[in-house]
């Protein structure tokens, strides 16, 4: 690692302010920057931990029935906090990584890094949540924008992320079973206005919407409807996990498992 | 250089670090605390597995900094002060839950940590939450054996998988 001064502010405006210097980085739980500054990928002046920020932590419910988790909230929070009211996200939570990593890693980092094979951005997308920074409002739909690419500015924190409850849902990843992280993922929420479906880990560019599912099971939410399906092959990873069809494939088996498991 | 005070297994522990420098690193070569092992340094072993406020978290991935204030424990402190065994300890020693002992360190940090939060796991749940535990020895059976035997369980039954 290169060397880097370190600050641990105690509010959002004073972690904002530090992260105003050139070249200064926020750190959340450190589980995917860490490894990065070790293998010398990021140089950073200074880094700015949020881990002191009260504020930006903990689960709680909104006046419109929204749950909000704080940006600097652990995985292991959310999966035992948001158990009761929003269970499928809980379980997504507690089923990242494994059990240290999971006390660390925080829902801010998570979303900030947008890894094409992480778990939380499909939750974000399908259940159409906001994320909120320390300067506005962000739609789902606006935020994700391609490979590790966010519509999040230099310095940005994510101080919360709103995700409006559905009626069922559920997260079915195919793990990759060296790193953990989803080979395929996806994620089914149904509203009173429509299904949403986002899938994670097969795409080039990031996590995605796969409309067609979604109109299928708008209209008849069960597996069945969407027998034969897959998304096109064209534009998914191929890797020395699988091949591009071979995700496509998968990404149509895990959607009517995760149909099949919504609760 | 900064300075960062913690309190180690009970007794209170500081020193000079610098941004960078990990828990893991102010554990062993500051503290000269060696029990707890590095073996990958990339997050993925769990070799260094300690506690920080009763929470398990890989000691390669934090810096030592963020752990100020904090209460963090480790293997030198799992045994009592006359070196008698923990019940985890002794029941790795009596299922042979290790071989080379290279991974021990964080696998009881580990299994203390799920013992806590479920005081009776099942098999699965002990092989779920060793996920981030890695043995290159073992196979892992015994490990899960002496858990299952630490929490009380009767052990005959566990087969080998
Ligand atoms: C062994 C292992 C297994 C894993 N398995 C999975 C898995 O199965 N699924 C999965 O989804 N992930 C997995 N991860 C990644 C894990 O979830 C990370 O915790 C997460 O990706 C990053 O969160 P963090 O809080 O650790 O962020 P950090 O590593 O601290 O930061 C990551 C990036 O986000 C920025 N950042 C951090 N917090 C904020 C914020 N609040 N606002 C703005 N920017 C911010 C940082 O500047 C940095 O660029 C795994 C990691 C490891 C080590
Ligand atoms: S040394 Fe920390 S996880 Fe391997
Ligand atoms: S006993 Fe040798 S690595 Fe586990």
């Amino acid at each position: 690692m290169y060397a880097f001064e370190f600050e641990r502010p105690s509010t959002v405006a004073d972690a904002a302010k530090a992260l105003g210097e050139e070249d200064a980085q926020a750190l959340g739980g450190g589980q995917t920057l860490i490894p990065t500054l070790k293998q010398r990928l990021a140089m950073p002046s200074k880094l700015v931990s949020l881990s002191g920020i009260a504020e930006i932590k903990g689960v709680c419910k909104a006046d419109d029935g929204a749950l909000c988790v704080g940006g600097g909230t652990t995985h292991a929070t959310v999966a035992s906090e948001a158990k009761a009211d929003y269970p499928a996200l809980a379980a997504l939570a507690g089923n990242i990584g494994d059990p240290a990593v999971r006390n660390r890693g925080t829902i801010g980092g998570s979303i900030a890094n947008n890894d094409p094979a992480a778990c939380y951005p499909s939750a974000v997308l399908a259940s159409g949540a906001t994320v909120v920074t320390n300067k506005r409002e962000i739609a789902a739909d606006d935020y994700f924008q391609g490979l590790f690419e966010t519509a999040l500015d230099e310095g940005e924190i994510v101080t919360e992320v709103r995700f409006p409850v559905p009626e069922k849902a559920s997260y079915q990843k195919f793990e990759q079973p060296a790193s953990r992280f989803a080979l395929v993922g996806v994620f089914v929420a149904k509203y009173a206005d429509g299904v949403r479906v986002a899938v994670t880990g097969a795409s080039e560019s990031g996590v995605f919407r796969w409309s067609e599912a979604e109109a299928a099971l708008s209209s008849n939410f069960a597996p069945e409807a969407l027998d034969g399906m897959a998304p096109p092959a064209d534009g998914m990873i191929s890797d020395l996990h699988g091949s591009a069809d071979y995700r496509a494939h998968l990404v149509g088996v895990i959607a009517r498992r995760a149909v099949a498991a919504a609760s | 250089m900064p300075q960062v005070s913690m309190t180690v297994n009970g007794k209170p522990a500081s020193g000079e670090v610098e941004g960078r420098t990990l828990l893991s690193t102010f554990l062993r070569e500051t503290l000269g605390m060696t029990g707890t092992h590095v073996g990958c340094d990339t997050s993925q072993c769990g070799a260094c597995v300690v506690h920080v406020n009763g929470d398990a978290v890989k000691s390669c991935t934090m810096f030592a900094l963020e752990a100020e204030g904090a209460d963090v424990a480790t293997i030198e402190g799992q045994a009592a002060a006359d070196g008698t065994l923990n019940a985890i300890q002794a029941a790795f020693q009596e299922h042979h839950g290790l071989q080379c002992g290279f991974c021990t360190p964080g696998m009881v940090m580990s299994a203390a940590a799920l013992l806590k939060e479920n005081p009776k796991p099942s098999e699965a749940e002990v092989r779920k939450y060793l996920s981030g535990n890695l043995c290159r020895c073992t196979g892992y059976h015994n490990i899960v054996k002496a858990i299952m035997a630490a929490s009380g369980q009767d052990v005959g039954a566990i087969a080998a998988e």
